[in-house]
């Protein structure tokens, strides 16, 4: 379970380094935001939310199960849109952030 | 001795305050805006993250599992629990967190916490004490109210690591910075600890590559607990070890699947297995219940163990991904990339490692009536707090506001804090310097923690020993303990990061000697899988329904047993 973070994507806003509760991400000498401890990555998502330009890639380990899919966020006021990226196939799931869980 | 020098050290930054907060996850900003509500002290919040993410709810959660629903009263759940927990737990702290659970819900929902509702507008159940949320945002909405409040001054990327203690009383904290060289010296008139509890003490599911991928907040690392054992606090039940039963590699919840779409435990044979495992006709399976039984049939070669989700509906499917995604996302992705969602095949279920947790379970700081530790002036809430297990989200809002109120109430009585003399805080300082100066040892920083983890497993009652622990074995752990708290003194920091990880592996020896000694000394099968003794399988009530609890005194864990204290008793410690 970790993250990547796209180079070529980052805006080096630096937010995701500052809202990661491990403090795993760090920004290198051009601001620019890489997790520097990739093994101690709970999966809390906390970066991807953060992230406007969808620059985090968050996957599972080949150790639990992980084939090379993964999943970013885009948020848009109330709505965070999901996107799970297989090869070519893009899912997107959306939640309602102001609607309950029904389970 | 001469030092040599070196290019790391931190040089002290002195700070003030009425009530510092030890931690700024769910039970610390809770304490804080309660403290913001009811007077003009002054509050100081030392988080080792950043308040918006950090602590257990990081990802979200799924439900509110601690709310009394119509039907249901606060005394039910001092019941509830009580009888979940085996009889062992401050029925009086229950009971008054109990009281307060639906009014901090509610609280919550004024943030901006969506509650699902029906037509009448109440809170629709999904059980006898669950409502159903959108947890996804809950942290940053906690974390908002906090930042709003005026006298409430937030020191992200502070990692405190000893009280500052003059006699019996606690005057403030250590710490230091991890973005700058500074070591602080904050002195407060009282400290509520809410540091979480402790993950990483055992060897996890997933060691490897995803070794993080765990129930608990890897980043709880015991902080709390090893302050307080270090300081001479009294400390309960940490013999009571928290075990979650989880979906498989994503060691993802199962609760929303088993209560949303109420699918049942089976076995690879198709066969539902948990009744058998001495649950009461009639009667709701407990946690460690279902966590034993699933244990036993994979022993029993009747593994892996499955929730039924099989043939769900579509529509069942999606509200799983959707809900998945709002608190644990590995879930979904893992059943998207497989490409075979719950609905066409059952989800494999796991026991995780074992946790010490006092949110689940009751192990952490031996309380009075009112969250004060037995150390004067120290506070403690959440899931660092002992005696109340099954609290929860909304039973650790519950505690942070009585131990804010309580803290408040004690620092009107104040005298005010001597400050403390230079030599005694440089002595402080160094001794933390001297981990920049070590020179690089045989082990690394990694190697002690694997080692930890795996004795844990191994000797202490972890996965790969189906949970039971023996007393020949305890003794081997302890020996093997007492080595590594050796060789941790010899580990080096480059970097601010590494000292924050030497300290967290050094938090967690003290916290796995503290528990192999509360393992050792409940002489009884109290909690299946939670504290399994070989030596002694079944449950003794006649000598055990009793405390278990310890004091660190010259390096020495003191047992003592406690009677059970009753709901209405009005609990004081005797100094």
């Amino acid at each position: 379970m970790s993250i990547r973070i796209d180079k070529g994507k980052c805006v080096r806003c630096g937010q995701c380094a500052l809202v990661c509760p491990g403090g795993l991400i760090v920004q290198d000498e051009e601001k620019k935001a890489y997790i520097k401890y990739p093994k101690d990555c709970w999966g809390c998502a906390a970066c991807l939310k953060e992230c406007k330009v969808g620059a985090i890639k968050y996957f599972l380990g080949a150790d639990i199960g992980g084939k090379g899919v993964y999943l970013y966020t885009l948020d848009e006021q109330d709505f965070l849109h999901w996107f799970i990226v297989n090869n070519d196939i893009q899912h997107r799931m959306t939640s309602n952030k102001r609607e309950s869980n029904k389970y | 001795m001469v030092l040599k020098p070196c290019k790391m050290a931190l040089k002290p930054e002195i700070l003030k305050t009425d009530i510092l907060i030890v931690g700024g996850g769910t039970a610390g900003c809770f304490s804080a805006i309660t403290i913001a509500e009811n007077s003009k002290a002054k509050v100081l919040i030392a988080e080792k993250a950043h308040i918006k993410r950090s602590g257990c709810l990081a990802a979200g959660v799924n439900a509110l599992n601690a709310y009394i629903n119509p039907g249901e009263s606060p005394e039910s759940y001092v019941e509830y629990v009580k009888k979940d927990a085996e009889g062992i737990i401050r029925e009086d702290l229950v009971y008054s967190l109990a009281k307060k659970l639906n009014q901090v819900t509610q609280k919550l929902e004024e943030m901006g916490l969506p509650i699902l509702k029906d037509a009448k507008g109440d809170y629709v159940s999904r059980g006898k004490r669950n409502i159903k949320i959108n947890g996804e945002n809950i942290k940053p909405l906690l974390a908002q109210a906090v930042q709003a409040k005026k006298n409430v001054q937030i020191l992200n990327g502070v990692n405190i690591i000893d009280y500052i203690v003059q006699g019996q009383r606690v005057s403030g904290a250590y710490g230091f910075s991890l973005k700058k060289n500074l070591f602080y010296v904050i002195y407060a008139k009282a400290v509520i600890c809410t540091t979480g509890g402790a993950a990483g003490l055992y060897k996890p599911n997933n060691p490897g590559f995803s070794r993080h991928k765990m129930w608990y907040s890897p980043f709880n690392t015991g902080a709390g607990y090893a302050m307080g054992i270090r300081a001479g606090a009294e400390m309960t039940s940490l013999e009571m070890r928290f075990i979650a039963l989880r979906c498989k590699d994503t060691i993802a919840p199962t609760g929303t699947i088993a209560q949303g779409v109420r699918a049942r435990q089976i076995n690879s044979l198709g066969q539902e297995y948990v009744k058998q495992y001495g649950v009461k006709a009639g009667a709701e399976a407990s946690t460690p219940q279902r966590l034993y039984a699933t244990v036993l049939e994979n022993r029993e070669g009747r593994g892996p163990c499955y929730l039924q989700t099989r043939g769900i509906t579509e529509e069942q499917e999606q509200g799983l991904y959707k809900a998945y995604l709002n608190m644990a996302p590995a879930q979904t992705l893992k059943w998207v990339e497989q490409s075979r969602g719950p609905g066409s095949d059952n989800v494999e279920i796991e026991g995780t490692e074992p946790y010490v947790v006092g949110g689940h379970a009751a192990s952490g700081y031996w309380l009075n009536g009112q969250c004060m530790t037995t150390l004067q002036g120290l506070f403690a809430a959440g899931d660092v707090a002992g005696g109340s297990p099954k609290k929860y989200v909304t039973g650790c809002l519950a505690e942070g506001e009585i131990a804010a109120l309580a803290a408040l109430q004690y620092i009107g009585i104040d005298d005010g804090v001597v400050m403390l003399e230079q030599s005694l805080i440089q002595a402080k300082v160094d001794a933390v310097n001297l981990y920049f100066r070590n020179e690089p040892g045989l082990y690394g920083l990694e190697e002690v923690e694997e080692a930890m983890q795996k004795v844990m497993d191994e000797y202490a009652g972890g996965i790969s020993v189906g949970y039971t622990v023996s007393r020949a074995k305890l003794q081997i752990a302890a020996q093997r303990i007492e080595e590594l708290l050796e060789i941790s003194k010899t580990l080096r920091a480059a970097d601010l990061h590494d000292l924050l990880t030497i300290h967290e592996i050094i938090d967690r020896l003290y916290v796995c000697k503290v528990l192999i000694a509360h393992l050792e000394a409940r002489k009884e099968t109290r909690w299946l899988c939670y504290q399994q003794n070989a030596d002694f399988p079944n449950k003794d009530n006649v000598h055990w329904r009793k405390y278990v609890n310890s004091r660190y005194e010259n390096g020495e864990v003191k047992i003592l047993l406690r009677e059970i204290v009753k709901r209405d008793e009005v609990y004081e410690h005797s100094y």
